[in-house]
């Protein structure tokens, strides 16, 4: 069974499904940019598919790849009881041209979670109804989920009190520096192979 | 003295017929102190909802890109902190898929029965808190005094009541306290008896139930279609529970039901949630007949499971071992991976993105109570004023885990 929504998305859609996969039994599907709201109607339409929930919608960024920023959706099929992850890339390195077709009219469940992804990684939803921020303040700046984006960075609402204004020493901690955390986590150490 | 009041209905006063703009928190009770509903009235009726989240939001995801997989754990706990020992389980799953593990057998029935606990915590915490933002302080109490007493036997079991980090990659941080089965002997009745008791009180209560019944109600179809999931998805009929549809764990060879509504209103959300509480304490019984008393509890995997501290202490190979995985964190295999268990509120699913190193490359995890809070202002619309306390309530919403 669990082939059958890869087969059938490749018989139907062809050459727009970029690439397969079914990793740790996990169906995947990466499908062309421009062909996020006809695949995703066809995933909802078709009776054998019947993807009738959505699950979840998030974007994962690679910064050294074009198109950068990946949008996964995962969809469940409570009457067929299977999975699949469809997946699409955007945006170049500047996050250019980072816009999809919103799904919402699809699957109403994707209105937040669009607009988390239009607020933690920066991708536009063209049709969607009410594209604001979602978890961030409406004057925040960038997206912070981007790689990009730094993970000391503070933008607060109301500046923070300086050592003059309180006339007394501020002993506060900085918030953590760029050195911080774990410094050998990634680069530098070889990889393991990609199958164990 | 003549009635005053005979010549009212005659009176001159007109009031604006435009809508009222009302802020309904973040600083309300009733919210949870962490959402904030803009509503838009005519009179008492909610003309348009507007439910505002974030405000409890901590940059989870972004912390987790920075430590190493192992150092997820006490994030985790802070997601849904009313049942934290299910998020640790979650993601140590996760985690385990991605690495192609499977823990040993004892391990696998006490993540079920610390689960089960947390559940009946969970549970506990919902129905308890909407009772009391309805007015009825007592049955609060009750249950908390029956959530105190599983958080007594997971404190026993993890040295703390609430944030417990108590998974590892590959097993738990300890084995079971000899007296563990003792305990929930022991505790369960207590519990049961004091949820009964504290249900009496509702629901027989007039005031309580017209409160409920009908309110907040929503279709099927919307609840799919919204990708709500867990007590709020079985509460409009649909049986759909990870515990039974995809079994993981042990879950596949205990006995339990799945209680499910058939309205899907606030009433039958909160009588799901009794329900659960009840097959709970079933499956916790059957687990503590088969969870065996000895045999490993952790894998037997050198990269991923931290060594026996008493070898680290003298051996050489230990300490490198310890070592490495502290410093460097455990190598997960890359790939992707989505892994799903049933949490408190519904589907926690965790995606883990591995570039194969000792940090993780994207953790996502979808929050059960980030969708259901989405769909709020669809089941507030047309409503009175007074039923977004007992909807909402009703719903379940941890601002950890919803804000991220």
């Amino acid at each position: 069974m669990s082939q059958l929504v890869l087969e059938k998305l490749r018989q139907r859609f062809g050459t727009a499904i970029l690439e397969t996969h079914a990793h740790f039994g996990d169906d995947t599907a990466v499908v062309d940019a421009g062909m996020w709201r006809t695949v995703g109607q066809f995933l909802c339409d078709d009776p054998d598919l019947d993807f009738d929930m959505p699950i979840d919608l998030c974007g994962v960024d690679y910064p050294e790849r074009v198109p950068r920023m990946e949008v996964v959706l995962h969809l469940y099929s409570i009457a067929k009881a299977h999975r699949v992850r469809l997946k699409t890339r955007v945006g170049d390195a500047d996050m250019a041209g980072a816009e999809l077709d919103s799904l919402v009219s699809i699957w109403p469940g994707l209105d937040w979670l669009e607009r988390e992804v239009f607020d933690m990684s920066g991708v536009r939803f063209r049709g969607h109804p009410d594209l604001r921020r979602i978890l961030m303040y409406p004057e925040f700046e960038g997206h912070p989920l981007q790689r990009t984006y730094p993970a000391d960075k503070t933008q607060p609402l109301v500046a923070y009190r300086s050592e003059a204004e309180a006339g007394t020493p501020l002993e506060k901690l900085e918030p953590f520096g760029p050195d911080e955390g774990m410094p050998f986590g990634r680069g530098g150490l070889p990889r393991v192979a990609e199958d164990i | 003295m003549e009635a005053l009041d005979l010549e009212l209905d005659a009176g001159e006063l007109e009031l604006p017929a435009e809508p009222m703009h009302l802020n309904m928190g973040p600083s309300h009770p009733a919210m949870h102190g962490t959402v904030r509903i803009v509503l838009e009235l005519s009179g008492e009726t909610i003309v348009k909802a507007d439910v505002q989240i974030g405000y409890l939001h901590r940059g989870f995801e972004k912390m987790c890109e920075r430590g190493t997989w192992a150092q997820v754990f006490p994030y985790v706990d802070r997601l849904n902190y009313v049942s934290p020992m299910l998020n640790n389980v979650g993601y140590a799953l996760a985690v385990e898929k991605l690495c192609g593990l499977s823990v040993p057998d004892r391990c696998q029935w006490y993540r079920m029965a610390l689960g089960e606990l947390a559940r009946i915590s969970d549970h506990l915490t919902c129905d308890g808190a909407m009772a009391m933002e309805l007015g009825a302080f007592t049955p609060f109490l009750w249950f908390v005094k029956a959530r105190e007493m599983v958080w007594d036997i997971l404190e026993e079991e993890t040295g703390a009541r609430l944030t417990h980090s108590f998974g590892r990659i590959g097993g738990m941080a300890e084995p079971p306290t000899p007296d563990f089965k003792g305990l929930c002997r022991a505790g369960l009745p207590k519990i049961l008896d004091l949820v009964e008791e504290g249900e009496r009180m509702l629901l027989r209560n007039r005031i309580f139930l017209d409160r409920l019944e009908n309110v907040g109600a929503i279709s099927r179809a919307d609840a799919i279609a919204l990708g709500w999931t867990g007590p709020c998805l079985r509460a409009t009929g649909v049986p759909y529970d990870i515990r039974k549809a995809h079994p993981y764990l042990k879950y596949d060879e205990v006995d339990f039901d799945v209680p499910v509504g058939t309205k899907g209103d606030t009433l039958d959300r909160f009588l799901v949630r009794l329900g659960e509480i009840r097959q709970s304490k079933r499956i916790i019984e059957q687990v503590l007949e088969r969870m065996p008393d000895e045999g490993p509890l952790n894998c037997d995997d050198p990269r991923v499971v931290l060594p026996d501290k008493m070898a680290v202490y003298t051996t050489i190979e230990a300490t490198i071992q310890h070592f490495k995985l502290i410093m460097e964190g455990a190598r997960v295999p890359s790939g992707e991976v989505y892994s799903y268990t049933e949490g408190g509120n519904g589907e926690l699913g965790y995606y883990l993105v591995s570039d194969g190193s000792g940090t993780p490359y994207r953790v996502r995890i979808r929050p059960p109570c980030f969708q259901i809070t989405g769909g709020l202002s669809k089941i507030l619309e047309g409503r009175m004023l007074s039923d977004i306390v007992p909807t909402f309530g009703s719903l379940n919403m941890i601002g950890g885990e919803c804000d991220h």
